[in-house]
C-alpha cells in the first residue's frame, strides 16, 4: 500500500499495577531483499526494522526486526500500568520513514 | 449421515502424512440432526459455515472454506484485531467519506454511513443491472459510482483502494446469507455459461473446477487440503498473499494452477463464474474479509 | 517471499526427511552454522539452560509466509530481576535472524507474540537473556506444508 498505516489496541482504562495486553498491526509489504522482480534482478530489501512502545517517555518494548518476519507486522506484547499517560508506538522503515501513532489509558 | 463421513480425507505424498493428525476434522465434527450448536462467531456474530443443500444443489453439504482451514488461520479471522485485512477496511472508511472527481462528491454524499446503507449489498452480489444489460460483480458496482456518479476515475480491480472499498461494503453484510437473484433479468443465462466453464477441463493439467471442488473437497492435493472454492469470504486476505485479494483474483490462481490461460479479471467469463459460484454457496454466511491459507 | 518450484521441492523433500527423522529418533535440535554462531554472540559463548522459557507456535503451518508464533518466559520482571532481551531465530531460513525483543520492568511479564515467515520445516529457537546475565533457550519444531494449490 502507497503509505504504511498502523493500528493499535490497548484498553481504555485500567487499575493501577494491572498488566494489560497491547497489539499492533501495520501494513507493510515487508520486502525481504531476497526475491527477484520480473526482470530478474533482485528486489531491494525495504522493511519495518523496529518497532518501539514508550509509555509516558519511558521504554516498554523493543522489536528489532529481520525480514523474515511477515508482511503487515503484527506485535502482542505486555504492559504493568503504572499511572495514566500516553502511549507512543513508534515504527521505522528502511527508507527512513516513520510512523506513529499515540494512545491514552487511564488509571483508575 | 454425519458431514465427517461425506468429506472423505485421503493422504497423497510424503509431507501430507505429517499432516493426517491435524485437528481440521474436529471442527467439522457436529449432529446433523441436532444442527450445530459451536458456530463460529466475530465480535458476537456467528456465522453459518455449513449447511444442509437444498435439493437439485450439486453438492450435499454447502461447507464454507473456513472449515477447510486450521484452527490458527481461523482464529486470524474470528478477531477483527488478529484479522490483517482490516488494514484495507480502515483505508476503505477513509475512502467512503472523501470526496472525488468532476462532481465534488464521496461515496458518503450519496449513500450516507455505510453501516446502514451497504447492508446486504454484498449478500446479493452479483447483481442483474438493467442499465447494462449484465450481471455486477462489486467492482462494476463501485467503478459505476466513480465514473457515472463522482466524475473520478476508475480504480483498478486488484487495487487497494479497490479491495480497500469492497473489503468495507462486504463487511457491512458479514453474517447474512449468500443470496443471489438468480430471476433478474437474463441472470439465468449467465448462471448457465457459469456453470458451464465450473464443468469445463482446461489446461495443460486438464482439470475443471469440479474436479478439486465438488469431487475431491476435503481431500489433499499434495499437503493442501481442496475447499469446496465457496465464496463467502471474499474478498480475502490470504497467507500466501499477505495481502487481501478479490475473487478473481482466486480464480485467476486456480488457471494458472491448472496450467491454463487465464481470463482477466472482470471479464464476462469470470462474472459468469461468480455468478455460478455464488449460487453454490446460497446460505452461507457472508464472511468478508475472511483469511484462509 | 512465495517460493519458486525448486525451494518447494527442497521443502517437499526436507519435510519428508523431517518426518522420517522423528520416526527414528534422531535428534531433534542442532542449529546450522549461522544460527549457532548468532546464539554464541548473544550468549557471549554461555550455554543456555532449558526450562523456563517456552515457545509456542502451531505444529504445522498452513502457509509459510504468514506463521503465528509467540513466547512466555517466566520472571518476576522487576527493575532488578527481569528479562532483557529475547532472539528469535529460525536457523534453516535464509537467514537464520527474525527479530530481537527487548523488555523492560515496565513490560509486567515477558512474552510476545508476533507472525513469521519460514522457507521450511524446521525447529524454531528462542534464546532470553536476563538482566542478571543468565540466558534460557527453548526450540519448537514447525512443518511447514507446501505444494497442491496453497503452496
Amino acid at each position: 500500500m502507497a503509505k504504511s498505516k498502523p493500528r493499535v489496541k490497548v484498553p481504555k482504562k485500567a487499575k493501577a499495577g494491572e498488566v494489560i495486553t497491547i497489539k499492533t498491526l501495520i501494513s507493510h509489504t515487508m520486502e525481504s531483499g531476497q526475491r527477484k522482480g520480473k526482470d530478474g534482478k533482485p528486489i531491494p530489501r525495504k522493511i519495518i526494522n523496529t518497532f518501539t512502545c514508550e509509555f509516558n517517555g519511558q521504554k516498554v518494548f523493543e522489536t528489532n526486526l529481520e525480514p523474515a518476519i511477515s508482511a503487515n507486522p503484527y506485535f502482542e506484547f505486555n504492559m504493568k500500568v503504572p499511572e495514566s499517560g500516553t502511549f507512543v508506538f513508534t515504527w521505522v522503515d528502511d527508507d527512513g520513514s516513520v510512523y506513529t501513532k499515540e494512545e491514552e489509558i487511564s488509571v483508575e | 449421515m454425519a458431514f465427517t463421513t461425506t468429506v472423505k480425507r485421503s493422504v497423497v505424498g510424503g509431507v501430507a502424512l505429517a499432516l493426517a493428525g491435524l485437528g481440521i476434522s474436529a471442527s467439522l465434527a457436529q449432529d446433523e440432526e441436532s444442527g450445530r450448536t459451536n458456530l463460529p462467531s466475530i465480535e458476537g456474530e456467528k456465522l453459518l459455515t455449513r449447511l444442509k443443500s437444498p435439493q437439485g444443489h450439486p453438492l450435499k453439504w454447502v461447507v464454507s472454506g473456513f472449515e477447510f482451514r486450521t484452527r490458527d488461520t481461523q482464529a486470524l479471522q474470528l478477531d477483527d484485531f488478529s484479522n490483517p485485512a482490516f488494514l484495507w477496511v480502515e483505508r476503505g472508511e477513509e475512502a467512503w467519506s472523501t470526496a472525488e472527481g468532476e462532481a465534488g462528491k464521496s461515496c458518503e454524499s450519496c449513500h450516507g454511513d455505510v453501516e446502514d446503507s451497504m447492508k446486504g449489498v454484498r449478500a446479493k452480489m452479483p447483481k442483474w443491472s438493467t442499465d447494462k444489460n449484465r450481471p455486477m460483480p462489486l467492482e462494476d458496482k463501485i467503478n459505476q459510482c466513480r465514473k457515472e456518479r463522482m466524475g473520478a476515475e476508475p480504480w483498478k480491480w486488484e487495487s487497494d483502494q479497490m479491495l480497500g472499498m469492497t473489503a468495507l461494503i462486504g463487511l457491512q453484510s458479514r453474517g447474512m446469507p449468500v443470496n443471489v437473484n438468480l430471476e433478474a433479468g437474463d441472470m439465468m443465462a449467465w448462471w448457465e455459461r457459469g456453470q458451464k466453464l465450473y464443468y469445463t477441463r482446461m489446461g495443460q493439467l486438464d482439470l475443471a473446477c469440479a474436479n478439486c471442488h465438488e469431487d475431491n473437497n476435503g481431500k489433499y492435493i499434495r499437503a493442501d487440503l481442496l475447499s469446496q472454492g465457496q465464496t463467502n469470504g471474499f474478498p480475502t486476505y490470504r497467507l500466501k498473499w499477505q495481502k487481501l485479494g478479490s475473487l478473481h483474483r482466486r480464480f485467476k490462481g486456480c488457471m494458472d494452477q491448472v496450467r491454463a490461460k487465464a481470463y482477466k479479471r472482470g471479464s464476462d467469463e469470470f462474472v459468469a463464474l461468480e455468478v455460478y459460484t455464488a449460487w453454490r454457496g446460497s446460505g452461507l454466511s457472508v464472511e468478508t474479509p475472511a483469511v484462509r491459507q | 517471499m512465495e517460493l519458486t518450484r525448486r525451494e518447494a521441492l527442497l521443502v517437499a523433500a526436507g519435510g519428508a526427511v523431517a518426518v522420517m527423522a522423528g520416526a527414528i529418533g534422531l535428534p531433534a535440535f542442532a542449529a546450522e552454522g549461522e544460527a549457532q554462531k548468532l546464539i554464541d554472540e548473544f550468549t557471549g559463548g554461555a550455554t543456555p539452560e532449558s526450562g523456563k522459557i517456552s515457545l509456542s507456535a502451531p505444529e504445522i503451518a498452513e502457509n509459510g509466509n504468514t506463521v503465528p508464533v509467540g513466547f512466555e518466559i517466566d520472571s518476576p520482571m522487576t527493575a532488578d530481576d527481569h528479562i532483557e532481551t529475547v532472539m528469535l531465530l529460525a536457523p534453516a531460513n535464509p537467514r537464520p535472524g527474525v527479530a530481537t525483543f527487548h523488555f523492560t520492568a515496565l513490560s509486567g511479564k515477558a512474552a510476545a507474540s508476533t507472525r513469521m515467515r519460514l522457507a521450511k520445516t524446521q525447529d524454531l529457537v528462542a534464546v532470553a537473556k536476563t538482566s542478571k546475565g543468565a540466558f534460557y533457550m527453548d526450540t519448537k519444531p514447525v512443518k511447514v506444508t507446501i505444494g497442491g494449490c496453497g503452496g
